[in-house]
């Protein structure tokens, strides 16, 4: 017997059009020069890397995410999951962006396929690594 | 927007010639061939006429020739209706094993075989051999010998690959397993049963089954532009088998259920066109195009050819490229109207990279960035002029894209 759990995990689903969008085209995409904070996860055995980069600026006594830039090998939902982190935490308080769920991230997205959530995991991943090594610094 | 399906080893398009021979079959000539009326035997003349045209190509007897839902189900008969006729066999005969019965098959099998085997495996009425291949996806008949014990009653390895387009010395296997088994007759042993997958093969290579010395030989009809959902198993006779569909007496009192006469029409038509004369012209064209695709391709830099350099089939260029992911590549080339494949971990529903990569030993990082081009009679110059003039552009950007 399948059971109804299994059996949904083995229909594959599409992606949403939010999804293709990302794919398409990206936003944030490449690099900083000189950037206050990186951070990467994922490693190629796998299948996906992302790598993000950011400047941080000061205001009112407050950390914001002035600019954020990624890169990312792998597959269409691990670039649209990392685009639309992108576009989720850029301009928030530190404090803030880090709180960003994968769920969050991948509602904003329309949804995700149930094999590629772990792809939104690896965009909060990221940006956590990316904030610590701010941190870590400063 | 410019076009090019290269996606022909997943699926083809029906043949319009094929699909005017099914035409009639829906709404004209609809009769149940089981029933003995005019209604009747029009479709029981039809389904005559189109086992004739799939033993003609095999080179079998129509009487070998069973109608199936496709490839998948002439693998799952196959197998599990020869374990099963052997366990009644031998457990009402003197004959005892006195381990599991035992089948051979290779690491390179479409699913269709490997969990199939897994299946048999698991219940605890086999045991299971899978053969190593090199670095080109070879199964090496050598192999094949030394697995040999004396419980083997089944070999099961395919005719092309599906993934990489290596194509498997079969017939060399099929000799040796002959050898073998005019031993094992003189000394009352139970032969071994010799099973190839040829769903990559036919309208490319020789499917002669003497040729290639089968007990055992499954086709589909959507990959030589029949329908999806129709497919063969070839029979040897005095194979033993046990029907693995309960119910009528229909092909033979092997598969129950009434016939599919539209689609079987349909497969013995598009087999007799791939048998036919004009096949060596197209092979050629087809032959041309693929390597003038893989040509093209290794030009980009990073980019390694997969399978065999020369023991290849005619339709399949295979490729990986370091630094972008087989899935990204799929749904970029789908934008620019190309269709292609990938055996990449993301492209799969179960997340797991191809398993015939891996057993070829391409590094994981290689194989995610995996990609199959696979042409159709259809396909064009301009068409693979397009697609190597797009795929470079496709890889560029998504090396761009990727951390340094």
């Amino acid at each position: 017997m399948v059971s109804e759990g299994r059996l949904r995990g083995v229909i594959q689903q599409m992606y949403s059009p939010k999804v293709f969008e990302h794919i398409k085209k990206p936003r944030n995409m490449g690099e900083i020069k000189n950037p206050d904070a990186v951070g990467q996860a994922g490693n190629p055995v796998c299948g996906d890397v992302m790598k993000i980069y950011l400047k941080i600026s000061k205001k009112a006594g407050q950390e914001y995410i002035k600019d954020i830039k990624f890169q990312t090998l792998g597959c269409g939902a691990a670039i649209a999951t990392s685009s639309m982190m992108t576009t989720m935490v850029k301009g928030q308080p530190l404090d803030q962006a880090a709180k960003l769920s994968k769920q969050a991230i991948a509602e904003a997205l329309g949804g995700l396929p149930k094999v590629k959530m772990h792809c939104s995991m690896l965009a909060t991943e990221v940006l956590q690594k990316a904030i610590e090594n701010y941190k870590n610094k400063s | 927007m410019k076009k090019a399906y290269l996606d022909n080893a997943a699926t083809t398009a029906v043949d319009p010639q094929v699909l005017a021979a099914i035409q009639p079959y829906f709404s004209q000539k609809y009769g149940n061939a089981s029933e003995p009326h005019r209604w009747g035997q029009e479709a029981r003349v039809a389904l005559d006429q189109a086992r004739d045209q799939v033993a003609t190509f095999l080179g079998a007897k129509s009487g070998e020739i069973i109608f199936t839902a496709g490839a998948t189900e002439s693998i799952n008969f196959a197998h599990k209706g020869l374990i099963e006729a052997l366990f009644q066999k031998f457990s009402s005969s003197n004959f005892q094993f006195s381990r599991k019965l035992h089948i051979i098959t290779s690491s390179i099998e479409h699913k269709a075989v490997l969990e199939t085997c897994r299946h048999l495996e698991k219940r605890g009425w086999v045991q299971v051999t899978t053969l190593p291949v090199d670095k080109y996806g070879l199964v090496k008949a050598a192999d094949v010998a030394k697995a040999i014990k004396p419980n083997t009653v089944l070999v099961s390895v395919m005719y092309v690959n599906n993934e990489v387009g290596t194509v498997q010395p079969v017939a060399a296997i099929g000799k040796l397993l002959k050898k073998l088994n005019q031993l094992r007759v003189m000394s009352h042993q139970p032969p071994v049963y010799f099973h190839t997958d040829a769903t990559q093969a036919v309208q490319y290579l020789d499917c002669q089954v003497d040729q290639l010395g089968v007990d055992l030989l499954s086709l589909t009809g959507h990959k030589i532009y029949a329908p999806k959902g129709i497919g063969a198993l070839y029979v040897r006779q005095g194979t033993p088998l046990v029907r693995q569909l309960d119910g009528g007496g229909q092909e033979f009192n092997t598969r129950a259920g009434t016939e599919n006469v539209p689609y079987i029409v349909g497969l013995g038509a598009a087999i007799e066109r791939v048998s036919r004369v004009d096949q060596d012209t197209k092979l050629t064209k087809i032959i041309k195009l693929r390597d003038k695709l893989i040509k093209g391709v290794l030009q980009i830099p990073g980019a390694v050819l997969t399978g065999h350099p020369i023991k290849r089939a005619p339709h399949i260029a295979s490729f990986a490229f370091r630094g972008a992911e087989g899935e990204a590549i799929l749904l970029y080339l789908s934008e620019k109207g190309i269709a292609a494949a990938s055996g990449s971990a993301c492209t799969s529903g179960q997340l797991q990279a191809s398993h015939v990569l891996t057993a070829m030993g391409v590094k994981p990082e290689l194989v995610h960035g995996s990609l199959r081009l696979s042409l159709g009679k259809d396909n064009t110059e301009a068409e693979v002029n397009y697609v190597l003039q797009t795929l470079p552009v496709v890889i560029k950007k998504l090396r761009a894209m990727a951390p340094k």
